[in-house]
C-alpha cells in the first residue's frame, strides 16, 4: 500500500492519531477541570509556616507513601468524614515556575492517608517525636526518621521548641533536643491538613461499596473490639503497653483517671482532649475528631480499665451516652 | 482353576477400590457436617481419581482376559509361524546353530522355563489400616486439618493398592507370555526339515545385507571446497554448562556507528547498575528503616532516583542503542548523522545525572510519579529525543528499501509520542488543581506504554525474527497491534485515579480502554509466539532466545494483569497497595529489561566479535528470572491480603505489620535481581574488552609476517 511505504504520510497519521486522542482524553478534560472547579468558600487559607512545611513535604518525597485523597468507597471512611471532591484541590496551583502543581494525591498508601491528619493527630508533641524517629512512638512503623530536622543544644535560646524524646532514641547525644524550623513548618503543614466541611445544603457524595452492617440493636456494643479501636485511635501516644512515653504522653496503666470513679472526667478527656499537666503534651479532642460513638467510647474505656493490670469495673454504654451529652455542652467552642 | 480364582479376586479388589472411598466419604460427610465448597471439591477430586484408577485397572484386566480368549479361539500355529517370520538375524543365527547341533545328533534340551509367578497375593494391610483411621471429627475446630489427616492415608492406601494391583496384572501378563514362549520353543524344536532350514538361512542372509556406504559418494575422499564447515572444536572437554550456539560472525558494520552503539549500551548498563543499587537499598529500607539517617539518602528522595534512573538512564539509553543499530539496518542505508547520536547521548546522560542530584538534594517537580525531574532537566532529555527523531527520520527517508519495516513504525512513533507526552506534561504554565492529576495519569501511563513498550516492541519485531532466522509470523497482526495500541493505550492513563475526584466518565473511559488493551497484547503475543513455529528447538541451543521467550510471556501476562487491575472491583483491593509495585516490576522488568538484554546479547557480539562467557549469561538469566518471581509473587499475595484488611477496617498499623514478611521476600528477590545485573555488567565488559588469551592462529600469523618481512629486507 502506498500509505505504508510513505514515511511522511505514515508517521504524520500516527502522530495526529495520538495527538488527537491526547487532546480528547487529557488536554481538554484537564483544561476543563482547572476552569470549572473552584475552592470551597469556607476553606481555610494556609499559614505561611504551613506553606513552607508543604515545601518540606514535597522535597522529602513524602507523597511516595502517603496519599491525600479520600476515595468515595466505604473503606476510605477511616481517612475522612466525606469523599474528597474536585473543589478540595482547586486552590492548588503551580508551586513556582520551576515546579509543577502539587496536589499530592499520591498513588501508594504504604503509610496512612493524610487528607484529614490535622484533625486525626493534632498533637504537636507527638508529631515532633514521631518525625525525629517514628519508632519512638509507633514501634512497628517503617517510616523514615528525620533527625536532620532537629538539633541538640546545651543552652536553650528564646523560642526553642524542646522535643521530649525518650533517652534510648537519642543515640547517646547530650543536651536538649530542639526542633529546627523545617520540622516545625512540616508539622504546621500536617496540622493544616483538615477536610473542609461542605457548605450547608450542598449534597455530600456518598461512600460506595458499603460494608455489610453488623446486626445492630444492642449486640453491637458487645461485638465491638475495644482493643482494635484503642489501636486505631489511642495507641500511637499511649502505646500498646499502656505505659505512654515518659516526658511526652502519660501512662494509662494505673492511671487514676482510667481506674477511678470520675467517669465524667474520663469521657470528657476522650471527647474533648486534655491539657492539665505541664510535664506531658497536649491531648487533642480524639473522640470528637474521630466521631467516636458512645458504643465505641464504651469499648475503649472498658478495654483500658481491664488491660495492663488495670481492673476497674465495667461501664455501661447508657452511662457513657448520658455523660457524652453532658460534656458535649461543655466542649470548647 | 487357579487363574479363574485370581480374576475373581482382582474383581473383588476393584469393587473394593470403588466403594472404599465412598464409605470413607460417608464417614467424613457425617462427621464434618457442612464442609466448605473447597472441601467438597477436594473430596470430589479424590472420588474422580479413584474412579479413574478403577477404570484403568478394569480395562487392563479385561484386555488380559480378551487376549487369553482370543488365543484359545484363534489358530495357535499361525501365530507361532508369525513369530518365526519376525525373527531377526541374530535370533535366526542362534536358531540355525541349535538346529545344526541337533542334526549332529546331540539331543539338547531347550532350556526349561521357570514360572516365577507366586499365585498368591499378599493381602493389602494398608487398606485395613486406612479403614482403621481413628478420626475424631466431632469437634468443630481444625476441620481442614482433620480432613487432610484422613485423606493422606486414604490416598496413600489407594495409591499403594493401585500399584499392587497393576503389579499383579503385570505378573499375570508375564506368566502368559512365558507360556507362549514355552510353546514357541517347543515348536522351534520340531523344525528339522532341511528345506525349511535353508529358507531360514536365506532369510538371514537377506537380513544381514548392508550397504557399503560408498554407493553415492564413490571411493574418493571428501573435501570441504566451499568452506561450509568451520570452527570445529577438536579439543573439547566435559562442559560445565550445556554449550549454546555461538553468535555468527557478521559483516562488519561502520566502526563509527559501532562505537556509538557501544557507548549507548555501556551508559545504559551503568544506569542499570546504579538505579538498581538504589532500588535494592530502598527494598532493604522496608525491612530496616533505620539503615541510615542521611537526608540525601532518605526513602522519599531515593525512590524517584531509582525509578527515573532505570527509566531514563537504563531503559531509554538501552532502547536507543538498539534503535541506532536497527533503524539503519532495516533501512539498508547508513545512519544519517552519527554526530547527532553523540549529542543525544550526552544530553540524556546529563539529564539523568542532573535529575539524580536534584532529587537527592530535595528539588523535585511536586510528586507526580516519573515526573519528579523538574522541567529544565527533562528539557535536556527532550532535546536528546528530538535529535534522535530527526536522525531516525532522515535515515528512513534515505532508505534503500521500498517499505518501511514495521520495527521503524514502532520505534519512530515511540519517540514522537514520548516527545508529545513530555511536552504536554512539562509545559510550565498550566495544570492547576485536578488538571495536574488528569495529566499525571495520562503522562505516567503513556510514558510506560507509548515510550518503553512501543519502542521495545519495535526492537522485538526486528531482533526476534533475526535470532530465529525466520520471518515474523504475520506482518498484518503487527500492524493491527500498532494501531490498536495507539487507540486504546492513549485512553487508559486515568485508571491510576479510579475513585478519586477526577470525573467519573474519565475513569470509565480509562477502564474501557484498559479492556481494549487485550487486543494489541493478544495480537502481539500471538505474532511473537507463532514466529517460533517450527523453530522451538532453537530455544534450547541459544542464549538470547530464552530472554525473548521470558519477555514474551511477561508481555502477555503482565499486560493482561494491567487490564485486570483497572476494574473498579479490583481497584478496591489492590489500589494503593504494593500490588502496583509488583505489577510495574513484572512489566518494566519482565518485559522491557528481558527484551533489552536479549537484544544486547544478540547485537554486541556482532559489533565487537566477542561473546560473553555462557556461564555468566546463564547466571544473569536465571538470577534475574528467579529474583523477579521472588520479588513479585509474595508482594502480590501480601498486598491482596492487605487490601482485604483495609476493607475489613483493621487498624492501619496492623496492615503494616502484616506486610513485613512480604517486604522481606521483596528484598530477597531484589537482591537476586541486583546480583544478576552484576553478571550482566561483567558480560558486557567481556563483550567489549580485548580477549585475555590471544588467538593462537592470529599470533602465529603475525610472527610469520614479521619473519617474512625481516627476510625480505
Amino acid at each position: 500500500m502506498e500509505f505504508f511505504n510513505n514515511h511522511i504520510k505514515l508517521f504524520r497519521t500516527a502522530f495526529f492519531f495520538f495527538a488527537g486522542l491526547t487532546l480528547l482524553v487529557a488536554i481538554l478534560p484537564a483544561l476543563n477541570n482547572q476552569q470549572i472547579n473552584k475552592p470551597l468558600p469556607n476553606a481555610a487559607v494556609m499559614s505561611e509556616d504551613a506553606t513552607r512545611g508543604k515545601q518540606v513535604f514535597i522535597a522529602n518525597g513524602c507523597v511516595a507513601c502517603h496519599t491525600q485523597q479520600v476515595r468515595n468507597v466505604d473503606m476510605d471512611k477511616t481517612w475522612g468524614s466525606r469523599p474528597s471532591v474536585a473543589a478540595d484541590y482547586a486552590a492548588i496551583t503551580r508551586t513556582d515556575t520551576w515546579r509543577n502543581t502539587a496536589t499530592l494525591m499520591g498513588t501508594e498508601r504504604t503509610g496512612p492517608d493524610l487528607t484529614d491528619v490535622g484533625n486525626r493527630q493534632p498533637s504537636i508533641d507527638w508529631n515532633l517525636v514521631h518525625l525525629f524517629n517514628p519508632r519512638a512512638v509507633v514501634k512497628e512503623s517503617i517510616m523514615p526518621a528525620y533527625p536532620w530536622m532537629f538539633r541538640f543544644t546545651k543552652e536553650l535560646a528564646k523560642g526553642d521548641v524542646v522535643v521530649n524524646v525518650p533517652k534510648e532514641w537519642l543515640g547517646g547525644k547530650e543536651g536538649k533536643l530542639v526542633a529546627k524550623p523545617e520540622a516545625l513548618q512540616l508539622v504546621a503543614y500536617l496540622q493544616s491538613l483538615k477536610q473542609t466541611p461542605l457548605p450547608d445544603g450542598s449534597p455530600t457524595p456518598e461512600f460506595l461499596y458499603k460494608r455489610k452492617q453488623e446486626t445492630a440493636n444492642g449486640t453491637a456494643a458487645k461485638t465491638l473490639d475495644g482493643a482494635a479501636i484503642y489501636t486505631a485511635n489511642c495507641q500511637s501516644c499511649h502505646q500498646a503497653n499502656g505505659e505512654g512515653l515518659p516526658g511526652a504522653f502519660p501512662p494509662l496503666k494505673g492511671s487514676p483517671v482510667v481506674t477511678g470513679d470520675n467517669l465524667e472526667l474520663y469521657v470528657n478527656i476522650i471527647l474533648n482532649g486534655y491539657d492539665a499537666r505541664a510535664e506531658y503534651g497536649v491531648m487533642p479532642a480524639v473522640g470528637t475528631n474521630a466521631n467516636l460513638t458512645a458504643a465505641e467510647i464504651t469499648a475503649i474505656i472498658n478495654h483500658e480499665r481491664s488491660s495492663w493490670g488495670n481492673s476497674a469495673k465495667e461501664v455501661s454504654e447508657a452511662d457513657v451516652k448520658k455523660l457524652m451529652d453532658l460534656v458535649k455542652l461543655k466542649a470548647p467552642k | 482353576m487357579l487363574k479363574r480364582g485370581m480374576y475373581t479376586r482382582v474383581k473383588a479388589m476393584l469393587v473394593a477400590a470403588c466403594f472404599f472411598p465412598l464409605w470413607a466419604h460417608a464417614q467424613q460427610g457425617g462427621s464434618v457436617g457442612k464442609p466448605g465448597t473447597a472441601l467438597l471439591f477436594v473430596l470430589l477430586a479424590v472420588l474422580v481419581a479413584v474412579l479413574l484408577a478403577a477404570f484403568f485397572l478394569s480395562v487392563s484386566v479385561s484386555n488380559l482376559v480378551e487376549k487369553r480368549r482370543g488365543r484359545t479361539a484363534g489358530s495357535q500355529k499361525q501365530q507361532l509361524q508369525d513369530y518365526l517370520t519376525n525373527f531377526n538375524s541374530q535370533q535366526l543365527r542362534k536358531l540355525l546353530h541349535i538346529a545344526g547341533e541337533k542334526r549332529k545328533g546331540g539331543q539338547k534340551r531347550v532350556t526349561g522355563l521357570v514360572i516365577l509367578f507366586l499365585g498368591t497375593l499378599h493381602s493389602n494391610p494398608l487398606l485395613a489400616q486406612a479403614a482403621d483411621t481413628k478420626t475424631n471429627l466431632f469437634s468443630e475446630t481444625g476441620i481442614i486439618i482433620t480432613i487432610t489427616l484422613i485423606l493422606v492415608p486414604i490416598l496413600a492406601a489407594i495409591g499403594i493398592m493401585i500399584v499392587k494391583l497393576s503389579a499383579m496384572l503385570r505378573r499375570q501378563r508375564n506368566r502368559e507370555e512365558l507360556d507362549e514362549a514355552e510353546q514357541l520353543a517347543a515348536y522351534l524344536a520340531t523344525l528339522t526339515d532341511e528345506q525349511a532350514l535353508q529358507e531360514l538361512a536365506k532369510r538371514k542372509e537377506a537380513l544381514d545385507y548392508q550397504l557399503t556406504h560408498t554407493e553415492l559418494s564413490g571411493q574418493q575422499m571428501s573435501a570441504d571446497n566451499k568452506g561450509l564447515i568451520s570452527n570445529v572444536n577438536t579439543r573439547s572437554s566435559l562442559p560445565f554448562v550445556s554449550p549454546k550456539k555461538r553468535a555468527l560472525k557478521r559483516p562488519n558494520i561502520d566502526p563509527q556507528l559501532s562505537r556509538l552503539i557501544l557507548w549507548y549500551m555501556g551508559c545504559a548498563a551503568f544506569w542499570l547498575l546504579f538505579g538498581t543499587t538504589i532500588g535494592e537499598y530502598l527494598g532493604i529500607k522496608f525491612v530496616s528503616p533505620d539503615a541510615d539517617h542521611i537526608s540525601w539518602l532518605s526513602f522519599g528522595r531515593l525512590r524517584p532516583v531509582h525509578t527515573n534512573a532505570v527509566f531514563w538512564g537504563w531503559a531509554s539509553l538501552g532502547m536507543l542503542g538498539l534503535g541506532y543499530y536497527i533503524v539503519p539496518m532495516v533501512s539498508n542505508t547508513p545512519l544519517a548523522s552519527i554526530k547527532k547520536g553523540w549529542y543525544a547521548l550526552w544530553l540524556i546522560n546529563a539529564a539523568v545525572v542532573l535529575g539524580t542530584i536534584c532529587l537527592m538534594a530535595g528539588i523535585n517537580n511536586g510528586g507526580g510519579e516519573y515526573r519528579e525531574y523538574i522541567w529544565p532537566v527533562m528539557l535536556l532529555f527532550g532535546l536528546g529525543l528530538v535529535l534522535t527523531l530527526i536522525n531516525f527520520l532522515q535515515t528512513i527517508a534515505r532508505r534503500k528499501t521500498k517499505e518501511i519495516y514495521i520495527s521503524n513504525w514502532y520505534m519512530v512513533s515511540a519517540i514522537m509520542f514520548a516527545l508529545t507526552i513530555t511536552a504536554v506534561a512539562y509545559i510550565p504554565t498550566w495544570q492547576n488543581g485536578l488538571g495536574e492529576t488528569i495529566i499525571q495519569g495520562y503522562y505516567m501511563h503513556q510514558g510506560v506504554g507509548m515510550w518503553f513498550m512501543l519502542f521495545t516492541l519495535g526492537i522485538v519485531y526486528y531482533m526476534l525474527p533475526q535470532q530465529l532466522n525466520q520471518p515474523i509470523y504475520s506482518y498484518s497482526l503487527g500492524i493491527l497491534a500498532f494501531w490498536t495500541q495507539i487507540l486504546f493505550y492513549t485512553l487508559i492513563g486515568t485508571h491510576h485515579f479510579v475513585f478519586s475526584s477526577i470525573p467519573w466518565w474519565l475513569q470509565t473511559v480509562a477502564i474501557v480502554g484498559s479492556m481494549g488493551m487485550v487486543i494489541p497484547v493478544v495480537a502481539g503475543t500471538t505474532n511473537f509466539i507463532m514466529t517460533f513455529k517450527g523453530a522451538w528447538h532453537k530455544v534450547a541451543g541459544s542464549y538470547t532466545l530464552p530472554f525473548f521467550l521470558v519477555g514474551i510471556i511477561f508481555y502477555c501476562t503482565g499486560s493482561l494483569q494491567g487490564t485486570a487491575e483497572a476494574f473498579r472491583s479490583t481497584n478496591l483491593i489492590w489500589h494503593f497497595t504494593d500490588f502496583t509495585v509488583a505489577h510495574s516490576h513484572l512489566t518494566m522488568y519482565g518485559i522491557i529489561c528481558f527484551f533489552l538484554w536479549a537484544g544486547m546479547y544478540a547485537v554486541l557480539p556482532r559489533l565487537t566479535g566477542r561473546e560473553a562467557p555462557q556461564v555468566t549469561v546463564g547466571a544473569h538469566f536465571w538470577l534475574a528470572l528467579i529474583g523477579l518471581l521472588f520479588y513479585t509473587i509474595p508482594l502480590m499475595i501480601g498486598s491482596t491480603l492487605r487490601g482485604q484488611m483495609w476493607i475489613e477496617g483493621k487498624p492501619f498499623i496492623e496492615t503494616v505489620v502484616h506486610m513485613a514478611p512480604y517486604w522481606l521476600w521483596r528484598a530477597i528477590g531484589g537482591s537476586l535481581m541486583w546480583l544478576s545485573h552484576i553478571f550482566f555488567a561483567w558480560n558486557f565488559y567481556k563483550m567489549i574488552s580485548k580477549p585475555e588469551t590471544a588467538d593462537i592462529k592470529e599470533l602465529a600469523l603475525q610472527q610469520l609476517e614479521v619473519q617474512t618481512e625481516a627476510t625480505i629486507h
